[in-house]
């Protein structure tokens, strides 16, 4: 049980910069936030090329010109983390930094999601495609990851 | 030879009044869906199938919101628009809900505490589903009382940046309380909107919408009291 921890949220807009950024368990190592843009920066563009590169034969052919979509990479793992990205509709991506043992990252993720289409997009004073400054979406996302 | 200044005779000529723009001719707004029902059409008593989500009502009063905080310089000023955005709706959910009142037993709120009742319990019913959770009397001033909402459901999804932290988006539903207690004939100085959560770590929202009622609406009651009534 103590195992299965959340590390971090990471919320990329969709033009690849970072809107969000919150750790969630005590006793991690430090980024510091150039690096945390970096990071955000680079998921951005390899996501986006594991969307267009698939060497899976394609299933069939959408009316018109458009692309069968994909999804790009949903999830990274190593010995020590895992990170699920769930990107939305609308282009917004959500990176979820877990612990390996960690279950069902998806519904976490896609949990995430609901309160920042709660919180964020329903509050009259967020600008689109800004940083997230919040208080609500703060409290709420701290009372669904932080383990007491 | 004094020449008479022209002036003042201009001056009186003019007339002191402005005369009232003829009136428009009433274009409805109206649009009807395919099945031609309007909420026109619907039974006046229908409550619990008549419930709205709670989302669509949030992106309906974000706009409102971002409306009228464009088109003001100040904070009080946002608060003044909402407030007036919300009169009219306690003016006509006044005679709906005594209207829904139960046949034969129906009667209108005639006392500042039955008023204040019904406020607190048969308006915030029929608009959030709960009752409000408090309802004082200022112990300092015979006029003022003070209804409490510890979470109020407009403001569910509302975070008030910094900057602007005197902001409460309840003066929406404060303009449904001056609108419901002027149409019910107690006429109110104002009904403002403070935000009371500060440091409070089990209600951060609780708001207490303090309604201030006019001398005249006060001497009237003890009037009445004083003869018994």
């Amino acid at each position: 049980m103590a195992w299965w921890v959340v590390f971090a949220l990471l919320i990329i807009n969709k033009a690849g910069g970072l809107i969000y950024n919150r750790t969630f368990a005590p006793g991690l190592q430090k980024l510091d936030s150039n690096d945390y843009l970096i990071l955000a920066g680079t998921f951005h563009g390899i996501h986006a090329i594991s969307r267009s590169i698939n060497p899976a034969p394609l299933a069939e052919r959408l009316p018109g010109n458009r692309k069968p979509p994909t999804t790009g990479i949903e999830s990274l793992e190593s010995s020590h983390f895992r990170l699920t990205c769930f990107q939305a509709p609308t282009g917004v991506k959500f990176l979820l930094v877990t612990s390996p043992e960690q279950p069902n990252t998806d519904v976490v993720v896609r949990r995430c999601y609901e309160l920042y289409g709660d919180f964020v997009m329903k509050n009259p004073f967020y600008s689109m495609e800004m940083p997230i400054r919040v208080e609500k979406f703060d409290r709420a996302l701290g009372g669904y990851l932080v383990r007491p | 030879m004094a020449v008479p200044v022209a002036s003042p005779s201009a001056e009186e000529k003019t007339p002191s009044y402005v005369a009232i723009p003829p009136a428009k001719p009433f274009q409805s707004t109206l649009r009807y869906s395919s099945n031609r029902k309007t909420i026109y059409d619907r039974n006046l008593n229908r409550t619990k199938t008549t419930e709205i989500s709670l989302a669509s009502f949030a992106y309906l009063f974000n706009t409102l919101i971002t409306y009228h905080h464009s088109k003001s310089s100040s904070v009080s000023e946002i608060e003044h628009r909402l407030n007036r955005a919300g009169y009219p709706i306690g003016i006509k959910m006044l005679d709906l809900l005594l209207y829904r009142q139960p046949p034969r037993s129906a009667t209108r709120p005639t006392r500042i505490v039955e008023l204040l009742q019904f406020i607190h319990g048969t308006l915030w019913r029929a608009l959030f589903s709960r009752s409000a959770d408090a309802l004082e009397k200022s112990t300092t001033k015979n006029n003022e009382y003070m209804i409490i909402d510890n979470e109020p459901l407009v403001n569910t999804y509302i975070s008030i940046p910094k900057e602007m932290s005197q902001l409460n988006c309840a003066a929406f539903v404060g303009g449904i309380i001056e609108g419901m207690c002027d149409a019910a004939g107690f006429s109110t100085d104002a009904v403002s909107v403070h935000s009371a959560g500060e440091g409070d770590e089990m209600w951060p929202g609780k708001t207490i919408f303090l309604v201030r009622f006019k001398e005249s609406v006060v001497e009237r009651e003890e009037a009445i009291k004083a003869s018994g009534g």
